[in-house]
């Protein structure tokens, strides 16, 4: 049965993947045309920039995907370890790296007494992972084995490649969208429609334009934030497959939401790649559109559920959420 | 037109022989895919090997009282270095009871404050557990490698070709067949 879900949830982690990327593909296409259009009042000039926005974001996509993992590891202060330096976890690692039939990944840590955990990268074979020095020290072996594998199962199902590249992809509509709001305000709109008499097809686009850029940045955002809390249940249930032990990785979730510490490396742009939001301040407590993660308490039933438990009791989930 | 049936006949053949062909390539594929999977067990199992008398002289001063559970730990180490060579049912067997007789020996030394704090112990003790659950991860990928081929030779048409070409069921590396008799450890001190 676990079986079976378990491989419904990839292959819809797949699709998801791929409609979230047609999707943001097709939104920085559509915004470039219609600025282009509604602009300069001609269609080849929404031609010309929806090359401009396509090129732009594939750029940056390009970009990200060969140097993002080493800026995230680079800003959140994450530094190499060795065998010497962490014996077990390198051990913990290579045992998870087994399992899931994936390269042994590079593996940082970062000095922060907040327990939290990411990995990042383009593929399995370029993978690193970090894990902060609070969680090595707050996790005993076999829940940090929990957290590794729910990291190594991130890699493992291209969550990793598909976090850098959208996260990317949806700055560059927001960054789109944004310029052009600008320069509407500040008068570069007043300037075309003198020059070309002002076309009523014009004005319409020049109107859509600007409606689509005030909603394409939120609706993208919502999207990567929706597919983000999904792979997140996808990533616990493949690592409960990997270690064949749902038990570590829920005490250890448990143990995390007890733990009221900010991440202090980690920011807006990177909340979305860590095990747990490191960000609590921001979040509200129950789940809503804005998480980047779903509520600890819903992982927790969803990892009983395989077990045959049932879920938290009322007043222990209450506990559990204020602590959050 | 006078060899149409030539040719067909010709093409069906050359088809079948592409098709005899990729079936072969396939099985030996997944056949060596085994003996990798096999070869990742073998060095964990020679590295628990080499680990456990470092494991048994460091804590053999300390453990007065319970000479027994060093020697069944040192022979059920014999034991399975000597089964490496008997084919991968017998070796999981010997490792199996290698395992529970470790455990045994870890359950005594929860006993020792001494032997709990010392440095050395405790890595090795590290070591073992990693070796051991990289063991048992090993296991499952040999494992589902050998399911894949044994399917692979017995279905239509691979059947055909399997047996002829000498491609024959492989062995699992079994989990803990006899979980039941773990071995008792005696913990009285009299």
């Amino acid at each position: 049965m676990a079986r079976t879900t378990f491989f419904d949830q990839v292959s819809a982690n797949r699709r998801n993947s791929f409609l979230m990327a047609a999707f943001v593909v097709a939104v920085l296409g559509v915004l470039g045309f219609a600025i282009g259009f509604g602009v300069f009042g001609e269609p080849v000039a929404g031609v010309g920039t929806t090359g401009v926005a396509l090129a732009f974001g594939g750029l940056s996509a390009a970009g990200t995907y060969f140097a993002g993992d080493k800026l995230v590891l680079k800003v959140s202060g994450a530094q190499p370890v060795t065998e010497q330096s962490a014996p077990q976890l390198m051990n913990v690692v290579r045992e998870i790296a087994i399992a899931a039939n994936v390269p042994m990944p590079d593996v940082y840590v970062i000095d922060d007494t907040a327990p939290n955990a990411f990995a990042t990268g383009r593929d399995p074979e370029h993978a690193s992972i970090a894990i902060t020095t609070g969680l090595l020290q707050k996790l005993d072996r076999e829940e940090l084995q929990g957290v590794i594998a729910h990291e190594l199962s991130h890699v493992r199902n291209f969550d990793i490649r598909f976090t850098l590249i959208v996260g990317v992809m949806v700055g560059a509509i927001a960054m789109l969208a944004d310029f052009f709001l600008r320069f509407t305000f500040w008068g570069g709109a007043r300037r075309s429609r003198g020059r070309d008499g002002g076309g009523g097809a014009q004005l319409i686009v020049f109107v859509i334009a600007i409606v689509l850029a005030i909603l394409a940045p939120i609706i993208a955002r919502f999207i990567q934030l929706a597919v983000s809390r999904q792979r997140e249940y996808l990533a616990d249930a493949s690592a409960v497959e990997l270690t064949r032990n749902p038990y570590g990785l829920e005490r250890a979730l448990a143990k995390i939401s007890g733990d009221s510490e900010v991440l202090e490396a980690a920011n807006r742009g990177t909340q979305h790649m860590y095990f747990t939001n490191p960000i609590k301040k921001f979040e509200a407590r129950s789940s809503n559109l804005w998480s980047t993660h779903p509520p600890i308490v819903e992982r927790i039933n969803r990892l009983r559920e395989l077990t045959g438990e049932a879920p938290l009791s009322a007043p222990e989930a209450a506990t559990m959420a204020g602590l959050e | 037109m006078d060899n149409l049936p030539l040719i067909i006949i010709v093409v069906a053949l050359v088809l079948l022989v592409v098709l005899a062909i990729g079936i072969y390539n396939g099985l030996v594929q997944r056949r060596l895919r085994i003996d990798e999977a096999f070869a990742q067990i073998e060095v964990q199992l020679k590295r628990r090997h080499d680990l456990i008398p470092n494991l048994v002289n460091a804590v053999k001063g300390y453990m007065g009282f319970e000479q027994k559970v060093l020697t069944d730990v040192t022979n059920a180490r014999a034991q399975a270095v000597a089964a490496g060579a008997q084919g991968p049912a017998q070796q999981a067997a010997a490792e199996n009871v290698l395992t529970s007789t470790l455990r045994s020996l870890f359950a005594v030394v929860e006993n020792y404050p001494e032997l709990k704090a010392n440095q050395n112990v405790l890595e090795l003790q590290e070591q073992l557990t990693t070796t051991e659950n990289q063991i048992s991860f090993s296991r499952q990928h040999y494992n589902a490698t050998v399911l894949d081929y044994n399917t692979s030779i017995q279905v239509f048409p691979n059947v055909l070709l399997a047996g002829p070409l000498g491609f024959t069921r492989r062995e699992f590396f079994d989990a803990e067949p006899e979980a039941a008799n773990v071995p008792t450890v005696d913990l009285s001190l009299s």
